[in-house]
């Protein structure tokens, strides 16, 4: 089918629901990618207390720490969002309010994001040694 | 044209759900898929209590991760409340995500080689982890370290 000139070089705008259904494949794929290696750096506690001390180290560090908080916004995204994926699937009548929900999620997860960054953000700080 | 159009349409088609708009896959019709869709929203709502438990409990609240160190992993694998919590992420995590990424390999990777190739990467990598991480979990002991313990 020949392509109309206004569909060239446009962004292809279905529904929202594009952009969550994107970012819950990026979060999760950088959850499992983290879980491969923290499997790994977890299982040296069985090598004893100088092994193990030394690769939770890594984690102590602030551009790590970094990458941390990152971690905990994919997986309460990816959980929150997986709620949302689970309400309109088992009750498909509240697709009906699915701006409203999406919404709610979206504003659920940022809300939550506050005190969490708040939190993490002093110890990305501290580790760096600006405070 | 049209034969290209058969080749990217499903096999069984699903129910066709309004769902479908709400960021989420379209339910499969039966089978292995409609098992791994059902699959993936149980573990879901499990893995919401477990994997979100866990890294408020042991990366943000209370010091978070500047806290954990050997005498902290041997405190809290002292409760087998821990260790069980702790074995349950590893198992579900590890059987989510990898069936998460079975799901989007299927997507984009068309050559059936590296599909084949990628897929059995992923489920060796999770098959290694799931020993490596059950070994350490149930046979940890702390007091084999009495400098520590």
């Amino acid at each position: 089918m020949a392509k109309r000139k206004s569909d060239v070089g446009t962004l292809y705008r279905g529904s929202p629901g594009q952009w969550s259904w994107l970012a819950h494949r990026i979060t999760g794929i950088a959850v499992i990618l983290f879980l491969f290696a923290h499997v790994v750096d977890t299982a040296v506690v069985g090598w004893g207390p100088e092994a193990y001390n030394k690769v939770v180290e890594v984690y102590h560090n602030w551009v790590v720490k970094l990458l941390e908080l990152g971690l905990v916004a994919a997986v309460l995204y990816h959980a929150i969002n997986g709620t949302k994926i689970m309400v309109f699937d088992f009750w498909p009548s509240t697709t009906r309010h699915m701006r409203s929900i999406s919404l709610a999620s979206t504003g659920l997860f940022l809300l939550a994001m506050l005190p969490i960054t708040w939190i993490m953000g002093e110890s990305i700080l501290d580790s760096a040694g600006v405070i | 044209m049209a034969v290209q159009a058969k080749e990217h349409a499903p096999a069984a088609p699903g129910r066709r759900v309004p769902s479908a708009y709400g960021g989420s896959r379209e339910r499969p019709a039966g089978g292995f898929e409609l098992w791994s869709w059902l699959f993936m929203r149980i573990s879901g709502l499990v893995l919401l209590v477990l994997a979100v438990g866990h890294v408020l409990i042991v990366h943000v609240l209370d010091e978070g991760v500047d806290r954990v160190n050997f005498g902290f992993v041997a405190a809290r694998w002292g409760s087998p409340f821990w260790r069980t919590w702790d074995w349950a992420l590893l198992v579900l995590a590890l059987i989510h995500g990898i069936n998460g990424l079975r799901v989007i390999v299927q997507d984009y990777v068309r050559w059936p080689g590296a599909r084949l190739a990628l897929n059995m990467a992923f489920y060796v990598i999770g098959f290694v982890l799931f020993v490596l991480g059950t070994v350490v979990v149930f046979t940890f002991d702390p007091n084999a370290w009495p400098a520590v313990g």
